[in-house]
């Protein structure tokens, strides 16, 4: 047999690949995110682990969750994160860096805890089938649960509420109040 | 030796658990709140990762439950933000600094 045929075709590399490369730029993207000295750098570390979380999706057969990951995160929570970050610049001028200590530790229990979670993840076997299911387009399945009485009408109604409520209380936090004091 | 490495459930779960653990690094070892909530946010991807990974590769017929929690932990991760950066701004008005170590006015 001749070491060509034994390779795989390309195609059937790619997803692979591609799994590996997206992986990759979100561990390290979050990282960033996590010690990046300043906090715009750690914001747009957390956009691109955003972005590769949604291919992560997409790659899972998640479609519309991970289009919903992009519009609600990186259109959504980023924008806030960044506007909260410029609206509170001053103090990262003021105070400066962490302190040494803190950090050193912080990675310590990172580190320790992700080594724990690897141990657990390699012990366990998760009863799965060989080959998981064909992706096929989810969207319309997850509008039918979302509207069915008998399946998650009631906790969809009351995730509209609770949000409803956070932005209200959320614009009411937010006033200024200075200037009438 | 085959090149073809099949992508399986686990590997899914090491990439959500190296996201937590950025997340929580972030958590413990910012004390500017915004960087606090970036960690935050991170470990809720982090499980999101692992919900829609436990869907996709055990799915039974015509469920699709792990996607649709996950669409749940989105719509609460944007309210938690909304309301924690409004009690940021909120601290950030009436104290000038956002660092969690120094907002200790009711330390006796």
């Amino acid at each position: 047999m001749s070491s060509l045929a034994a390779l795989p075709e390309l195609s059937e590399l790619i997803p692979d690949l591609l799994f590996f490369i997206f992986a990759g730029v979100a561990i390290v993207a979050a990282m960033a995110a996590a010690v990046a000295p300043k906090i715009v750098h750690a914001a747009f570390g957390l956009m691109a682990t955003f972005f590769m979380v949604a291919a992560l999706y997409a790659m899972l057969g998640a479609d519309f969750v991970a289009l919903a990951q992009v519009i609600v995160y990186v259109g959504g929570i980023l924008v806030l994160l960044v506007f909260g970050v410029l609206l509170t610049a001053r103090t990262e001028i003021k105070l400066g860096v962490e302190r040494g200590s803190t950090k050193t530790f912080a990675v310590l229990a990172g580190g320790l805890l992700f080594l724990v979670l690897l141990l657990a993840i390699g012990g366990t076997t998760f009863p799965t089938p060989e080959k998981p299911a064909e992706p096929e387009p989810t969207t319309a399945d997850i509008g039918r649960a979302f509207l069915d009485p008998d399946g998650m009408l009631i906790p969809f109604e009351l995730a509209s509420v609770l949000l409803l409520a956070a932005l209200v209380g959320a614009a009411y936090l937010a006033r200024r109040r200075r200037s009438d004091a | 030796m085959s090149l073809l490495l099949v992508i399986t459930l686990q590997h899914y779960l090491v990439v959500a658990a190296a996201l937590f653990c950025a997340g929580l690094i972030a958590v413990l070892s910012r004390r500017n709140a915004v960087a606090i909530l970036i960690g935050i946010e991170l470990m809720l991807n982090a499980a999101n990762v692992n919900l829609v990974a436990f869907d996709h590769y055990n799915r039974l017929p015509g469920a699709i439950n792990g996607q649709i929690f996950a669409l749940f932990v989105l719509a609460i991760a944007a309210a938690e933000a909304a309301v924690a950066l409004a009690l940021i701004l909120n601290v950030f008005d009436s104290r000038d600094r956002i660092d969690v170590d120094q907002i200790d006015t009711l330390k006796g």
